[in-house]
């Protein structure tokens, strides 16, 4: 007879995992540790961290419950996935606000110690109720019952480590349990344990209790023989080369060092503390020894003003905010659009209005990006597409800002922001280096320096620096006549001077790269979009054309200027869909721009588009459309 | 500008002799006719080339108001900012390159109302600036409303019943602020603006000089009582670092310490010289007694308020952060930052 334990792993192409529980239990970290093995062992990798705004909401409640998310697959993953195959949940709350989530017949792996009458209570459940003994919710999933914090405690019995840090360590006892399910190493994680806790901050004590639980979660599984079946998923066949997990705040605050580098001056990064931005303002700080400065301003009009001044003096200027600060912006940002000076603004967009939901994410702030400055004043407006991304995404950046001499809006989102996945690390050798135009003497020393004589092929202006002899010049916010500077109410001037900059911001698309089509080069259905619904876009439009359909996809990372090919590429498809989490800003501005039919898939709930929602809501519009010329 | 040079006593480096003119631009001066905003503009251009300091290393920057027109009129690197923000862009600039000279000049509205918020900041953190505040009680460029330092009471056209609002002591926001160099002066006392100016542009740290200055459209002889030949001597004290506070036309008054209070009285009585409060630019609670001495109850001090030259720079802290990070660095090539963190290779 065969017993279970002798049975082999069943080998699954991609799983989506989830863990969650209240935020302070960790889960992010559980999160981060599986991804991070999962990615060494040669798994392709998308994660959606998802967490309350509050540090620490009452424990056991719903509005507490910390959540991450990952797919890993033996082929390459654009998104963390729709359908959950396996919950670990550390409590009755994490339970009730992610069951839904899980696939029918799905793994759900609950610490049932906390399954007690007081957290049932907290969570809203009704009085002498437990889910976990509920048919018609155990029926659907397959709930396996662990006693998590009680393996725990007494894992650590002969550590004499206090039942409160004992706790804390039940996250890795779920995560033990999860390389146990997944057939995962466990040195990665005992090796960033080591560091973290037994090195970093000088706690080995706690260090080793964390490995202890570890490893008891792996041999409970092993021993209690947890599941019939244990799951491989084997390596995704990745491009050959040297990758490391990383998660976009920190490739955009690489990318930002790395420019600064290529650009041969020093960083000023400028910022007010705000989510999901912060984190760049953090990585930043570390890098002093790369001549960063980074500025925690008084608010974030002095942060974008700061980076304005650090511009003027020569340095790679820089801010950093999410939607509510770039509003506070605006006006300095219109400023540097008069200076004509480069800066760097990066928008890390969350959900809005007002302070809406901090850590979820959303699309909604590219009209903001685009128009809203007092008067005509246009930035140049990018977007990355994933996380690795960020890191080009923010040199490309620096680059545009200093070629034309004007503000580079970076569009990111709290999706891209928080989530990770594998990054083939980039030849730093091949970055090309980032020139700036420092004029030490006047062209015609008759008549001194002029700061607004343009560069007739990119019409920048050049950038003369405080402490340079014989270049004193003044700038300033009010309008301007070419080529001095001097201060001119003339009306014709000013619309010269508008129609100018709007042209010199226009004329960078000649620098940038074609829009690329992946799928279908023409044919029936363009999904065109933006930012972070790439990935999802991507893997319903493979699913669509595996259904007959012909199906182009897009993403559009420059989004002023536009690609100079765009208009070529909606021309080449009967239906233009732009799927954004937005109420269809992008699919406006298409639609203005080229008088095309282009149909907006919106998306609002803080959270990026599933492939199932968006294949279905494809499906949708293709229908309504065909209904409407019957 | 002649060749002769000079020597810059802290590098050695010779320096061209300049004159005010080599600090006049071309741009014409577009101030009212009488606007106390000229004498300071002369004062600021007769003063800077008594300073051992490189005319391409000045940078003036403003915000918005009549008086933010000031960069403009020097031929000096120059920013006119926006409203209220110049001394967030003064903190960029000085980030960027600490060797810069950087003078931040604006008027009451700009740097104690909308600017407000910024003017705590700078100060507590003693960035390497110096800020001139012409103070004229009123919105000049927006033609005529009351300012953040307009007093109770005032009738202007948006307080047609006059203002309800307090105004605010900007000497005594600077103390509680925690501004390392603070001092007043008056518009048209040139020679007392230039020896507070030159203090103040030498002070390492954050320095801060109120001008009462004259908006003879909207807001004439808003100082008066404390700038002219006849009410100057009983209503304003000039303040000196070791003496004691003495004044009035014939000398004849002085300011004792009575509890926690300042008090003015009169000398030959009850009171001699020996009874006086000494001024002592390096006590923080004497400045804040002093910034409030208030017209008409007290005369107002002139001239150097507080004075702390040994107060940490923020520009020296940032770089002395930046030089530790660089010496105790194990790499700082980035190519090392990128390949950290847990890697791993893919192969064919």
């Amino acid at each position: 007879m065969t017993t279970q334990a002798q049975m082999p792993p069943k080998t699954l192409d991609a799983v989506v995992i989830r863990f969650c529980g209240d935020s302070g239990d960790g889960m992010q970290l559980a999160g981060g540790e599986f991804t991070t093995t999962s990615a060494i062992f040669g798994n392709d990798i998308a994660t959606f961290p998802d967490f309350p705004a509050e540090i620490r909401a009452p424990r056991g409640t719903t509005f507490g419950v910390s959540g991450f998310q990952l797919q890993f697959a033996s082929h390459e993953v654009f998104t963390p996935g729709d359908r959950v195959n396996a919950l670990f949940a550390m409590n009755p709350a994490g339970f009730k606000t992610n069951i839904e989530d899980v696939e029918v017949g799905g793994l759900v792996i609950v610490n049932e110690d906390e399954f007690n009458e007081v957290n049932l209570r907290k969570c809203g459940y009704p009085e002498g109720y437990n889910p976990l003994n509920d048919d018609q919710i155990t029926s659907a999933r397959h709930i396996v019952r662990v006693p998590m914090s009680r393996m725990t405690r007494e894992a650590l019995a002969d550590t004499g480590l206090g039942a409160k840090d004992a706790d804390r360590c039940r996250n890795m006892f779920a995560l033990g349990v999860a390389y146990w399910v997944y057939q995962r190493p466990l040195d990665a994680t005992l090796r960033h344990i080591e560091t973290e806790y037994g090195i970093k901050k000088g706690r080995p004590e706690i260090a080793e209790a964390n490995s202890i639980v570890l490893k008891a979660g792996y041999h409970f599984g092993e021993t209690a023989e947890l599941l019939a079946v244990k799951y491989v998923v084997p390596p995704a066949k990745l491009k050959p080369g040297k990758y490391r997990r990383i998660d976009g705040n920190s490739a955009t605050a690489l990318g930002f060092a790395a420019a600064a580098q290529k650009a041969g001056k020093q960083l000023v990064y400028a910022s007010y503390p705000i989510t999901p931005a912060s984190d760049v303002l953090h990585a930043l700080a570390r890098l002093k020894h790369l001549g960063i400065k980074t500025f925690q301003a008084e608010d974030e009009i002095a942060a974008v003003c700061a980076a304005i001044g650090a511009s003027f003096a020569g340095d790679i200027g820089i801010t950093g905010t999410s939607g509510p600060g770039l509003c506070l912006k605006a006006e300095a940002l219109g400023l540097a659009v008069m200076y004509e000076l480069p800066l760097v603004v990066l928008d890390v967009q969350r959900a809005g209005p007002s302070t809406g939901m901090p850590t979820k994410t959303e699309q909604a702030d590219l009209f903001l990006a685009m128009f809203g400055r007092a008067g005509e004043s246009p930035c140049i407006v990018i977007a990355p597409n994933s996380p690795a991304n960020c890191f080009d995404t923010a040199v490309e950046a620096v680059r545009l800002a200093t070629r034309h001499m004007c503000p580079v809006i970076i569009l990111s989102d709290a999706s891209i922001a928080n989530g990770a996945e594998p990054w083939l690390l980039p030849d730093y050798d091949a970055i090309e280096p980032i020139e700036s135009n420092h004029p030490t003497e006047p062209k015609d020393p008759a008549i001194g320096y002029m700061p607004y004589q343009r560069d007739p092929e990119t019409l920048a202006r050049p950038w003369a620096l405080p402490g340079t002899p014989g270049m004193e010049h003044r700038i300033g916010s009010l309008e301007k006549s070419e080529p001095a500077g001097a201060v001119s109410y003339d009306p014709a001037n000013h619309e010269k001077m508008v129609r100018t900059r709007a042209e010199k911001v226009q004329r960078a698309a000649k620098w940038l790269p074609p829009l690329k089509v992946e799928g279908d080069q023409s044919g029936e259905v363009l999904l065109l979009g933006w930012g972070s619904t790439h990935g999802a876009i991507l893997t319903a439009g493979a699913r669509l054309r595996a259904s007959g359909l012909t199906v182009g996809c897009a993403n559009l990372r420059y989004l002023n200027p536009m690609p100079t090919n765009l208009k070529d590429v909606l021309g080449r498809f009967t239906h233009v869909i732009v799927p954004e989490n937005n109420t269809g800003q992008l699919a406006m501005l298409i639609r203005s721009r080229f008088l095309i039919d282009a149909v907006p898939l919106g998306k609002i709930q803080g959270r990026s588009f599933g492939v199932d929602e968006l294949v279905a809501g494809v499906r949708a519009i293709l229908h309504d459309r065909k209904e409407a010329t019957k | 500008m002649t060749t002769a040079p000079t020597t810059n006593g802290t590098t050695g480096v010779e320096l061209p002799q300049y004159s005010p003119k080599d600090f006049t631009s071309n741009q014409d001066v577009r101030w009212c006719p009488g606007c106390g905003d000229y004498a300071v503009l002369t004062g600021v251009r007769k003063a800077l080339p008594k300073l051992a300091i490189r005319k391409e290393d000045y940078v003036f920057i403003s915000g918005i108001g009549c008086a933010a027109r000031f960069p403009y009129y020097m031929d000096t690197f120059g920013m006119h900012t926006i409203h209220g923000r110049s001394l967030c862009v003064a903190t960029g600039v000085k980030l960027a390159n600490p060797g810069l000279k950087v003078c931040v000049v604006s008027g009451d509205g700009d740097l104690l109302s909308i600017g407000g918020n910024h003017t705590i900041h700078a100060m507590r953190r003693n960035v390497d600036i110096t800020i001139v505040l012409l103070n004229n009680r009123i919105y000049g460029l927006t033609k005529g409303q009351y300012s953040p330092t307009s007093e109770l009471g005032k009738i202007t056209k948006s307080t047609p019943m006059g203002s309800p609002d307090d105004p605010v002591c900007p000497l005594s926001l600077a103390v509680a602020s925690g501004c390392t160099f603070i001092a007043r002066a008056l518009d048209i006392d040139v020679k007392l603006f230039e020896s507070v100016y030159l203090r103040a542009m030498t002070h390492k740290g954050c320095s801060f000089v109120e001008v009462y200055q004259d908006c003879n459209i909207f807001n004439h002889q808003a100082f008066f009582y404390a700038t002219q030949k006849d009410t100057k001597p009983e209503n304003t004290i000039l303040l000196e670092h070791g003496r004691p506070l003495i004044y009035g036309t014939n000398s004849d008054k002085g300011i004792v310490l009575e509890g926690t209070m300042l008090k003015s009285v009169p000398l030959g009585g009850e009171y001699t010289e020996s009874d006086l409060v000494v001024h002592d630019e390096t006590d923080r609670q004497l400045a804040f007694l002093l910034s409030q001495m208030r017209h008409p109850q007290m005369p107002e001090p002139i001239g150097v308020l507080y004075c702390d030259p040994n107060h940490p720079t923020y520009d020296d802290a940032v770089q002395e952060q930046m030089d530790k990070a660089k010496a105790s660095a194990n790499s700082t090539d980035i190519r090392q930052l990128i390949n950290s963190g847990e890697t791993w290779e893919v192969t064919e």
